[in-house]
């Protein structure tokens, strides 16, 4: 853990205090493992007591957080024999959408993410998780090819949304997302996707019509980013925060509102802070939430999937 | 979803400047050509400036009552829950959705109706922009799968006239779900083997372009119209580019390969019930005069 959130700042202070202490030591000065471990107790219970009531604004934080588990972490802990695939076979191969078949648990499995990258090289290289069209043309190929191949298919989605620019709008951003949509709800395949990180608008559902959606618990899913939300509609980025509120974008609100099915709870001090455990605990979610959609077939699952979110919306309400 | 620069700027304009409804404003100054029309004959003209042919926006119904033949029906659509997250911004959203609904007579920004084109039957589903900018909640994602539901009963194509600014930022990730459902709307319609027609009208962006409006079997455009995903505000800011001449235009879509044809309001019903016979009526009687030259001048001459 290297980078601190604004509002983790008194966190950041224990943080460097137990820092120096464990220097004095080092140093051969007095032994003060009892005062690193008072701190370091205090410093557990302030992180329990910050995480336990983040606001939605902070958890949008979180969700973004440089060090969070990305798409292909999970791909890589959780998938075995993972094999890229890549392309449109129409333009180009999209980094922002990776995609590809493995073995999940044993189980063959056809894969797909957005994925943002970790450091500046890979952030550009993954266009900050921002898909073309492009992207999610590719994603609707591999869902077609697990349609044909009897694949179900595991999403992991982060992203701030699908790109916008002036070539993604020539080559049909709109059109591509659409396709997306339409491939995933026509899947004849069980479908689980999980919100990791940031569920950003149109190309976040263009990989998440799924028949299960499992949202990290400090993930954010929205139809606009807060600080958009607020530039529109308070004319005013800097009220992004009052934004999150009123968008309801928190895991938990929106397994009130039934948008999404399960809530995976993360460890304490969010995913950025045992990596592995919070990819344990998405890995044994979707394996809970792929195992009932086994037992059912192809026509059974469109029609479910259907339904499902076809109620959605007539009763959601908080 | 940039719907506040689109409708609520132009929105609060309008109500400091002048209303249509006053009686001193029975001229209407082309938003293109800027030359003065008296406002009926811009209604006669089906809104299109009669000086540069510049198509202005249309309310719902009217586009109903232009494309279907008289005799039309309206129906009820299916109420849903209004203000699913309490939002509330300078404004609660329950207070100008109440607004809306006074000023447009109409309770979401989408009327359905049932009739005929030239004989032929149809559901149609129009978007009222003027409605908080034709935004897609979940009313308006219940009309559309109404109307789907309603075009599979009646065994009618489906057409729908988009005008929308994208999803309902006040409904949340409630709005979001309405790329599925209407997405599964057009699966409904498309797998009883019924035509899905799409009539892309100034503007149509962001979550509704990116739905059903790109699924159509054909997709037809007023001229000029904008239509798109991003904002162009948003992709200037992004890319740091100009935009090219006509970016985002119903021409520019186009030539894109995204359109199949760009259609004058006044051609448009005629070019509607062109399509639906030629995708739904596999064999009209050819008359003699139209089928050779020679069988014409017989039965002329007989």
């Amino acid at each position: 853990m290297s980078h601190f959130l604004e509002f983790e700042k008194p966190l950041a202070e224990l943080a460097g205090k137990v820092e120096e202490l464990r220097r004095t030591t080092d140093a051969g000065g007095i032994d003060v493992a009892e005062e690193v471990g008072r701190l370091q107790d205090k410093a557990q219970k302030l992180l329990a007591a910050t995480y336990a009531k983040l606001t939605p604004w902070q958890k949008a934080q979180v969700a973004r957080h440089p060090e969070r588990p990305k798409a292909l972490d999970y791909v890589a802990h959780l998938i075995q024999g993972f094999t890229p695939l890549a392309g449109d076979r129409a333009f180009a191969d999209d980094a922002a959408v990776i995609g590809g078949i493995g073995r999940f648990r044993g189980r063959a499995v056809a894969v797909l993410g957005t994925e943002k990258g970790h450091d500046t090289e890979t952030r550009v290289k993954h266009n900050f998780g921002m898909a073309k069209p492009e992207g999610y043309r590719k994603a609707r190929r591999i869902m077609e090819l697990a349609g044909r191949f009897g694949l179900p298919i595991l999403s992991f989605v982060d992203t701030s949304g699908a790109f916008p620019g002036i070539e993604a709008e020539a080559r049909g951003q709109a059109e591509a997302i659409a396709r997306s949509i339409e491939a995933g709800l026509e899947a004849p395949v069980p479908f689980v996707a999980t919100i990791i990180g940031e569920g950003g608008s149109g190309g976040a559902i263009a990989l998440a019509a799924a028949d299960r959606v499992l949202m990290l618990e400090h993930a954010i899913y929205s139809v606009i980013s807060p600080e958009g939300c607020a530039s529109i509609l308070w004319r005013d980025a800097a009220q992004a925060s009052t934004a999150a509120e009123a968008l309801r974008l928190t895991a938990d609100d929106l397994k009130k509102l039934n948008l999404v099915d399960t809530v995976v709870p993360e460890p304490m001090g969010g995913a950025h802070r045992a990596r592995e455990a919070a990819m344990d605990a998405v890995g044994n979610a979707v394996a809970a939430a792929l195992e009932p959609l086994l037992a059912l077939d192809g026509a059974s699952l469109r029609i479910r999937r259907r339904e499902k979110f076809l109620d959605m919306g007539r009763t959601a309400t908080l | 979803m940039n719907w506040i620069s689109e409708w609520a700027l132009p929105k609060i304009k309008t109500l400091f400047g002048a209303t249509r409804e006053v009686p001193e404003n029975l001229w209407h100054k082309c938003s293109n050509c800027e030359q003065m029309v008296f406002h009926r004959d811009l209604e006669r003209n089906l809104r299109v400036c009669p000086h540069c042919g510049h198509h202005e926006r249309m309310g719902a119904r009217q586009r109903l009552e232009c494309t279907l033949d008289e005799g039309w029906q309206k129906i009820e659509l299916p109420k849903v829950p209004a203000d699913p997250l309490k939002f509330r911004d300078q404004r609660r959203y329950s207070d100008r959705l109440r607004d809306a609904q006074s000023k447009s007579g109409l309770d979401d920004a989408v009327v359905v109706g049932h009739g005929t084109i030239d004989g032929q039957p149809a559901v149609v589903a129009a978007f009222e922009f003027f409605f908080l900018g034709g935004s897609m909640g979940a009313g308006v994602g219940e009309a559309l799968v109404a109307a789907a539901r309603l075009a599979v009963l009646q065994d009618a194509p489906l057409i729908v006239f988009t005008a929308s600014g994208g999803a309902r930022m006040q409904e949340g990730a409630v709005s979001l779900m309405q790329m599925p459902r209407t997405v599964i709307a057009t699966q409904m319609v498309k797998e009883a083997g019924l035509p899905f027609i799409v009539v892309m009208c100034d503007p149509t962006t962001g979550g509704v372009t990116a739905s059903f409006a790109m699924l159509g079997d054909i997709h037809i455009a007023e001229p000029g119209a904008m239509i798109g995903f991003a904002g162009a505000r948003v992709i200037e800011q992004t890319v740091r580019e100009k935009l090219p001449e006509g970016f985002q235009r119903a021409e520019y879509l186009l030539a894109h390969g995204i359109l199949d044809m760009v259609v004058k309001r006044g051609d448009m019903k005629a070019t509607l019930a062109q399509v639906i016979s030629l995708l739904r009526v596999p064999e009209v009687p050819v008359f003699p005069a139209l089928a050779a030259p020679s069988a014409a001048s017989e039965s002329s001459a007989a």
